[in-house]
């Protein structure tokens, strides 16, 4: 087990830390579920960080010069490399702390990217700064599809979700293919900490987070960021959207620790997806079928992710 | 005193950025720059040097985790070629407008199609406009003096600039020259600590690389434009200190028997030392041809040129890059357009020679110069033209 993880004690509702790092002010959706996920991320780890940003809604939402939201340090360079940026800060305080020229104290890494920046763009370059082996926290807030750019589909989009280049027709249901699994790509790269959360189970969310940074070496977590606007939702049923992405198991929580899997939350009557999938615009064409076949893979795939926890 | 010994090129580049004590060092493969990462990574791993080599695994991570290094307030080298530096295009912008130092060795190589890795200069004349300051090294000598320059400039406080060194592939960075390496105590006083004018610390809090609404994207680009304008007279500087500690002169233009000559040849990098030999010989026959070599590319020093041409009637401008479809290359074009309606400007030839490791040798430089003189008589249908075609 990870040595750092048995003084953490968990974050408690009351003892949530008043301070906010991402501040009011920005120029989110109303509703979003992204930036609500990246508050709380960002109160988990408090204000000994540094922020590398990845092109996308967050960056842009918080960063319109001369304004900024952010009460820590920030950078944002380009789309794709917010883990290669990563690796150079840690890189860059790893000597400059063995050479006395900044305090010893630890200060956590933390890249964000959202899931075309994670998943599809910028896949190469945090495979490369987790193979590395840096000290760094990569969290990937995943609304599933290109929201910044007007809603265009990503390898992270679900199956039949429409976007503006999943556009249902009729040779086509929207998105063919299914959601790519990112958290299972980083945990094939052996780092020693992966885990899934979700804003609606935001302590577990904030732990999740907290436990990241504390490991020694990369830690990735992936979070679902429900996006009203590109998921045509209602803007205050996010946090609802999420809780039935997982209570219908179609996005479990869990962490997979030095590689064994831990189910945070055990779904054991699931709700049916169809509850997860009404109320969203992007899945309203989809017919009795289609459902059906979402269903049995949605049941299949976490059947699989089980099985997983009970052999690791 | 120092003395010199036969190194080769890549590894004495290597050592200078030892002797800089470089901090970060992200770096991926790339032929022929292999030799000064492979270098650098072995120093480091001796224990020699205090710095972290982070091994990539593209150019375009190298170039993001420079970045990442240098707004944490690290002094950062890298090194990379041809491929590797067009796959790094989308960052090499970045560092520069937002001012973050860092000094890269370009070992110049062609571009594909047809893959090639031997020497010209089409890697980095793609990226000419990357608002980088760019020497260019004639030898290896000059490719050690201007990686310690180019830490010395980037860092300086008015400047704070990233730095492109570069080298010729294989012709300078192979061979084995006779290098003076100076002493880490002249190293050291010629280069004091970087202390960054600002820098990622959870102490104090900025912003780095927000979004540039129309209101201020303009204005973010003239800053940038003035400080690499601005930022000559500190290049100079740091040279006038490099003579001063180390003894060996350099200036952003190079003139070589340029006296009385009515032509002169205008190059860039290691072939110049065989133009100086052309140029030796051909005043041997009482021809009155001369050198002007540029050593600083960015930001490109106008009026050190104008006064380095005097009163030349032809200027026979050598570029090793070919842009399909251009008036002429990018030096040839620089110049035509810095010296266009100047009253009692040259003539000006542009050739295109040495592209993928062919040799421009002294005959090359004699037909250049003949063609010329005879374009000046009769201007051709081109404006420019490439050297040692082999016709079917």
């Amino acid at each position: 087990m990870i040595p750092e993880f048995e003084k953490f004690k968990g974050f408690k509702a009351k003892s949530i830390p008043k301070e906010e790092i991402v501040s009011s002010g920005h120029r989110g959706c109303q509703g979003c579920g992204e930036v609500l996920a990246l508050r709380m991320a960002m109160k988990a780890l408090g204000k000994d960080i540094i922020v590398c940003s990845a092109t996308g809604c967050m960056e842009i939402i918080t960063s319109p010069y001369p304004h900024t939201a952010w009460n820590v340090p920030w950078i944002h360079v380009a789309f794709e490399n917010a883990a290669s940026v990563a690796s150079g800060v840690e890189a860059a305080r790893k000597v400059l702390a063995r050479k006395g020229r900044i305090p010893k104290k630890h200060v956590d890494v933390v890249a964000i990217g959202g899931d075309g920046a994670t998943g599809d763009i910028g896949l190469q370059w945090i495979s490369g700064a987790m193979e590395r082996g840096h000290d760094f926290v990569y969290i990937c807030l995943d609304n599933e599809a290109y929201m910044n750019t007007g809603v265009q589909r990503s390898g992270c989009t679900p199956y039949g979700a429409m976007t503006t280049t999943s556009p249902p027709g009729k040779q086509s249901i929207g998105q063919v293919t299914w959601k790519k699994n990112i958290p299972q790509i980083m945990v094939a790269h052996n780092i020693p900490y992966v885990a899934t959360a979700s804003p609606a189970y935001f302590l577990d969310l904030m732990n999740k987070v907290k436990k990241a940074a504390l490991v020694k070496g990369p830690a990735y977590v992936h979070i679902y960021s429900p996006c009203p606007t590109g998921w045509g939702s209602a803007g205050e049923r996010s946090i609802e959207f999420a809780r039935l992405a997982v209570e219908t198991r179609v996005f479990p929580l869990y962490e997979v620790i030095e590689g064994r899997y831990i189910i945070s939350r055990k779904i054991n009557k699931p709700k049916p997806v169809t509850e997860y999938l009404k109320g969203q615009r992007r899945f309203r064409h989809l017919g009795e079928e289609e459902i059906q076949y979402i269903q049995r893979r949605v049941d299949a795939e976490y059947e699989r992710l089980v099985k997983l926890a009970e052999m690791t | 005193m120092t003395k010199r010994v036969g190194m080769e090129v890549s590894i004495a580049v290597a050592e200078a950025a030892k002797l800089a004590r470089a901090e970060v060092i992200p770096a991926y493969p790339i032929t022929p720059q292999t030799h000064i990462v492979e270098h650098l990574s072995e120093i480091i791993a001796d224990g020699e040097l205090d710095a972290e080599f982070v091994p990539v695994e593209s150019e375009h991570a190298a170039m993001s985790c420079c970045v990442g290094a240098a707004a944490a307030g690290a002094r950062v080298f890298t090194s990379s070629s041809s491929q590797g530096l067009s796959l790094m295009s989308e960052i090499l912008y970045i560092p520069s407008t937002m001012r973050l130092p860092m000094v890269m060795a370009v070992v110049n190589r062609a571009l594909s199609a047809p893959i090639s890795i031997w020497n010209d200069h089409q890697d980095i004349m793609v990226q000419r406009d990357i608002g980088w300051i760019q020497t260019f090294a004639e030898n290896g000598q000059e490719a050690v003096d201007l990686t310690l320059h180019a830490f010395r400039v980037a860092e300086m406080k008015s400047v704070h600039l990233p730095v492109a060194v570069n080298l010729d592939g294989f012709i300078l960075s192979h061979v084995i020259e006779p290098i003076e390496l100076p002493d880490q105590e002249d190293v050291d006083k010629y280069l004091p600590r970087f202390k960054p004018r600002y820098k990622l610390d959870p102490r104090k809090p900025i912003s780095m690389g927000p979004v540039g609404i129309p209101e201020i994207y303009t204005e973010a680009k003239v800053a940038h434009d003035r400080a690499i304008k601005n930022s000559k007279k500190m290049i100079v500087k740091a040279w006038k200190e490099f003579a001063e500690i180390f003894g060996r002169e350099y200036h952003p233009i190079e003139s070589y028997r340029t006296e009385d000559a009515d032509l002169l040849l205008v190059t860039m990098g290691s072939i110049s030392e065989t133009a100086m030999t052309a140029v030796d010989a051909m005043r041997d026959r009482g021809e009155k041809v001369g050198l002007v070599r540029i050593r600083l590319w960015r930001p490109f020093p106008g009026l050190e040129f104008r006064k380095a041409i005097g009163k030349a009637k032809i200027l026979a401008v050598v570029d090793r890059c070919l842009p399909p479809g251009a008036v002429c290359g990018p030096v040839g074009a620089e110049i035509r357009s810095f010296l266009y309606k100047i009253p009692g400007a040259p003539k000006i030839f542009s050739f295109v020679a040495g592209l993928g490791g062919r040799d421009v040798t002294v005959e090359r430089f004699e037909e250049m110069v003949d063609k010329a003189r005879a374009y000046a008589k009769k201007r051709p249908r081109e404006l420019y033209e490439v050297i040692g075609v082999r016709e079917q």
